[in-house]
């Protein structure tokens, strides 16, 4: 009997453990999800601030964050460049030149219809943003209703349209 | 060897602290101490069971940065670690809030500890 709950224990802390290794540690679940888009007012690209006030209108928005040093943000550009066509995608720049982000624009084209200029970092982490790049669903009303962590990619772009198309 | 060990122990203590950068520490001890604490309870979200006090990772430099804004604007302790909690969810705190979806992990050891008290020490 003794040496039964042990064994019980010992498997279930086992089963516990091997199911835990199946996690993606990188994947931390968003607390802002279904809660309103936080305020913030940056700098824009051409002197116009870019706030959350730009976000406030009736549709669905895209936020995405990038910078030019990261090199998975330039993976996703040109899927950026896709979606782009038929949604209304802003960028806020993490820790980046405005020069950078120009010639950027230059070779590859400009998804976004307004970017803003995070320098101190402090807006990411307003979004609870922690790596680049991440992407943010912002529904009609204005509240975050998905995030995507890491590059859009052809093997999540169906998921994130799909997400986008469901709540139009 | 008595010297070999205290040198060990200032090495060990000096990489405890050397990611806090000059730049960012306050002029104020009391708060600077403060900020410690509170750098101790969050985690870094990228480098996995680091403290973000102790982390290299930009983001952790960022929320460093946030902590000291914070307490210089007067916040309480708890205020900051909720601001924080509440942007990043409970995975950037170090001791999850009790819960009732939490309560297993607080309850686990204590119920385990007893059972293995029990089966070892009763009375025959």
């Amino acid at each position: 009997m003794k040496y039964l709950i042990i064994v019980v224990i010992f498997l279930s802390t086992f089963i516990l453990f091997y199911k835990g290794l199946k996690n993606d540690p990188k994947a931390v679940p968003s607390n802002l999800i279904s809660k309103d888009i936080p305020n913030f007012i940056l700098k824009g690209l051409n002197g116009k601030p870019f706030s959350n006030q730009d976000l406030s209108y009736k549709g669905i928005k895209i936020v995405n964050f990038f910078a030019s040093w990261c090199p998975p943000c330039k993976v996703e550009h040109e899927h950026l460049m896709n979606l782009s066509k038929n949604y209304d995608i802003y960028g806020i720049v993490k820790k980046d030149t405005l020069e950078n982000i120009k010639l950027w624009f230059e070779k590859k084209g400009n998804p976004y219809k307004k970017i803003g200029f995070d320098n101190d970092g402090l807006t990411s982490i307003e979004w609870g943003v922690y790596g680049l790049p991440e992407t943010f669903i912002v529904s009609k009303s204005g509240q975050i209703l998905y995030r995507h962590i890491g590059p859009i990619t052809e093997n999540n772009i169906d998921k994130i349209v799909d997400i986008i198309d469901s709540s139009l | 060897m008595k010297f070999f060990f205290i040198f060990f122990a200032f090495f060990i203590k000096s990489f405890s602290v050397i990611s806090v950068e000059p730049n960012e520490i306050l002029s104020d001890v009391n708060l600077e101490k403060r900020a410690k604490i509170i750098g101790e309870q969050l985690r870094c979200l990228v480098c996995q069971n680091e403290d973000i006090q102790n982390s290299n990772a930009d983001v952790a430099k960022d929320l460093r940065k946030l902590v000291r804004k914070l307490l210089n604007e007067g916040k309480t302790n708890k205020e900051i670690i909720k601001y924080v909690h509440q942007r990043y969810g409970d995975f950037v705190l170090f001791s999850p809030p009790v819960r009732f979806d939490t309560i297993a992990l607080w309850l686990t050891p204590l119920i385990f500890i007893f059972v293995l008290v029990f089966i070892f020490f009763r009375k025959r």
